[in-house]
């Protein structure tokens, strides 16, 4: 019945319609969209939570010297801020739009597995308050920088138990939402959605889901072995009961590597999906785009000791990950060029969703371009663990990544909520982030060659000048991204109403559907020619 | 209605089955991670890279041994007023200089008490004694052997390299003196006997 008083938009649909309202609504729904919204929400609060932590390490960074935090604290900033931005912010904040967006692209009424999506979720929170909440407890929080390595990792306190935890956590949650996506996908696509007709956001999702479901378990073992070692006197990693730190190396990075492109690709699925709209073409290459990006994460597999040139590896092993991971610039390339193919010709307007696209192709491209420099191991040698390797990652991560989430979420908003966003201050937003980020980041690439290395609080005085910059610009973009929450919220709150396909040159099913998309979407599955 | 209702529990039955198939993965990959474990270290022993450990087990190899040179080096052993066996396992023995090599001397009580004696070296040439390195000896304490007790102790010493050249035989002779006292209960024995 009309459960919901005033609720024009859920009127849509009668008759089980009466779920709970105020919280509860919250914690028990099992809608794809609620869910993809408070995916997005939650990766939203802890990109802040770890922005401060990053704000923290750049303070402490800004001049010579120990002012702002002890080196201890200083120590955990840099690895909660690794953890909690990779595994906190930028994957579920794609799960959110894997949760929002699948089901209407795909033309399927919802996930495969509703109660299972809830659940994945909720698990989320929980793991948030572990790793936060290890900062108050004695020795503080994990202090391993965040790719957690033995020996130090075997000798912490109860925050490191914490974080081994909350990893466990976090690992369970992305996998159920990866097996969502992947059963969704395969399983629930409207009539005539052929796989090669999907649209390409949703190929990247299906290629990263896999990879979740191959690589996360790896780590939740390797973490589990760190928890063994540390309290039940296994001797995986620890050197004086026979074992080697450097396995855990390996194990680590047998997942680190493909988790990089956990992160990147659906972010490359974004872009496909932003680029062509505002180009008003369809996407160059196609297919292409589907075999290069299966290439990339097959690839990725087999490419991992590029992290660890110095553990003292022999040459031919050095010699083999170094052509394996240059190989991967192949198919990126194809992507790159498809992009930008895509544009070639097109009717190009550049409103904030295309302009954080273009940032992103630029931005990644150059991350992409520092990555090939540090893949040659005789020069990953000198750079290893310098800046130069800090500044290489943050232009794949926050240039990459999250450029691309901005991208997306300036596409969807008007379908999420009904209204256009602000297209001023959507602009006014990419500008500020585009030009912080460049003076936090660029400058970092000169203190890594330069010498200065990661992860440690204070540094030789000829590294003063391009520190601060770097600091000035790290506030600068902090406090630019205040400007997108108020763009949402005054997107939630109002603004001009959004037609059902408010962008002329996109694509797709969700455009079929009225914004904002009612509760209940494709009860009947449409008919794809 | 029957017909999308089928519709629908074929689609539950496929999506629970590619659910199965998934976790099934899941738990697969994470065996995977701890088979990784032996499969690193069989690949380290194969390619021979992890040499740390290699190290570990091998002998240190002792690069001080001047192999151009044999000297023989002879043991004797003497026994001053006491109702020993004493005797070297080895009577002589050819040895470079530089190379550690380990000999033992063979010693009897005959006594029906605890005795304890001090071993006192002397070399011939005595010019070759400060070539003479003694790592362990049982001349570096006081020996104290229970009645009718027998054993053997052991000597590990090098020769210099820097050994003059015109040595070639070096005299080891050992001499056991008892060392009056240091048994209580033998002392106590002596004075009830004298």
């Amino acid at each position: 019945m009309a459960a919901i008083p005033g609720g024009a938009d859920h009127s849509h649909d009668h008759s089980h319609d009466h779920h709970p309202s105020g919280l509860m609504r919250w914690v028990t729904t099992t809608n794809h969209k609620d869910i993809g919204s408070m995916y997005l929400w939650f990766s939203f609060a802890m990109f802040i939570v770890g922005g401060i932590m990053a704000l923290v390490i750049r303070a402490e960074l800004f001049q010579p010297g120990l002012q702002v935090v002890d080196p201890d604290r200083f120590n955990q900033m840099t690895t909660l801020h690794g953890l909690i931005m990779v595994f906190g912010a930028i994957m579920p904040a794609f799960v959110g739009f894997a949760n929002w967006m699948l089901p209407l692209m795909i033309g399927a009424s919802d996930m495969a597995f509703a109660r299972m999506n809830n659940w994945s979720f909720w698990l989320l929170p929980p793991a948030a308050i572990l790793l936060t909440g290890s900062l108050l407890v004695p020795g503080g929080a994990a202090a391993s920088g965040w790719t957690l390595y033995p020996p130090l990792t075997v000798q912490m306190g109860i925050g490191m138990d914490m974080a081994i935890f909350a990893v466990h956590i976090l690992g369970i949650s992305s996998i159920m939402g990866s097996i969502n996506i992947v059963t969704t996908i395969l399983n629930m696509r409207a009539p005539g959605m052929t796989l090669m007709k999907m649209p390409l956001f949703c190929w990247t999702w299906l290629i990263t889901a896999y990879l979740v479901i191959a690589v996360m378990p790896v780590l939740a073992g390797a973490v589990t072995m760190i928890l063994t070692d540390r309290h039940f006197g296994t001797s995986f990693f620890n050197a004086a009961g026979g074992g080697d730190p450097v396995l855990y190396q390996h194990i680590f990075w047998f997942f680190g590597h493909p988790e990089v492109y956990i992160i990147a690709i659906p972010a490359f699925g974004v872009v496909s999906q932003v680029i062509p709209a505002f180009s008003r073409k369809p996407l160059f290459g196609y297919a292409s785009m589907v075999y290069a990006t299966s290439s990339i994460a097959i690839l990725s597999f087999i490419v991992w000791a590029h992290h660890m040139y110095t553990v003292g590896m022999p040459v031919a092993g050095q010699l083999y990950f170094m052509f394996a991971t240059m190989l991967i610039a192949v198919p990126t390339g194809v992507k790159v060029f498809n992009w930008v193919a895509t544009m070639w010709r097109g009717s190009l307007t550049f409103e904030t969703p295309m302009l954080f696209s273009i940032g992103f192709l630029f931005l990644f491209t150059l991350g992409g371009f520092s990555g090939l420099v540090l893949s040659m191991t005789a020069v990953d040698v000198q750079l290893h663990d310098s800046y130069y390797v800090v500044a290489h990652f943050h232009y794949v991560m926050v240039a990459g990544a999250l450029f691309s989430a901005y991208a997306g979420a300036y596409y969807w908003l008007p379908k999420w909520t009904g209204h256009m966003y602000d297209e001023k201050l959507g602009k006014l937003h990419f500008w500020l982030s585009l030009i912080f980020f460049n003076m936090t980041f660029f400058v970092q690439h000169f203190l890594g060659l330069a010498g200065m290395p990661r992860r440690i609080p204070d540094y030789s005085l000829q590294f003063a000048e391009f520190n601060k910059i770097s600091s000035i610009g790290a506030f600068g973009f902090g406090l630019s991204q205040l400007v997108f929450l108020v763009v949402v919220l005054k997107c939630l709150k109002g603004g001009e109403k959004a037609s059902a396909k408010p962008w002329d040159g996109a694509e797709g099913l969700e455009w079929t559907v009225p914004s904002p998309a009612p509760h209940h979407t494709f009860e009947v599955p449409p008919v794809v020619k | 209605m029957t017909e999308p209702r089928s519709g629908a529990e074929e689609a539950t039955g496929r999506n629970r089955s590619t659910l199965i198939r998934l976790v099934v993965s899941a738990f697969l990959m994470f065996g995977f991670g701890y088979a990784l474990v032996p499969f690193y270290e069989k690949l380290c022993q194969v390619l021979d890279v992890n040499n740390l450990n290699k190290q570990d087990n091998a002998l240190p190899l002792n690069t001080q041994v001047d192999r151009s040179r044999s000297v023989t080096v002879e043991f004797d052993a003497n026994l001053h007023r006491l109702p020993w066996n004493f005797k070297p396992v080895t009577g002589s023995l050819v040895v470079h200089p530089g190379e550690i090599v380990t000999v033992e001397y063979e010693v009897s009580n005959n006594r029906e008490n605890a005795v304890t004696g001090q071993a006192i070296p002397s070399y011939t040439p005595s010019a070759a004694m400060q070539y003479f390195q003694k790592l362990d000896c049982f001349c570096f304490k006081q020996q104290t052997l229970a009645a009718g007790e027998t054993r053997r102790m052991p000597i590990a010493f090098l020769v210099s390299p820097s050994l003059p050249k015109d040595i070639n035989t070096i005299t080891l002779s050992y001499t056991f003196f008892e060392v009056p006292g240091a048994n209580a209960a033998n002392v106590q024995s002596e004075k009830a006997g004298g």
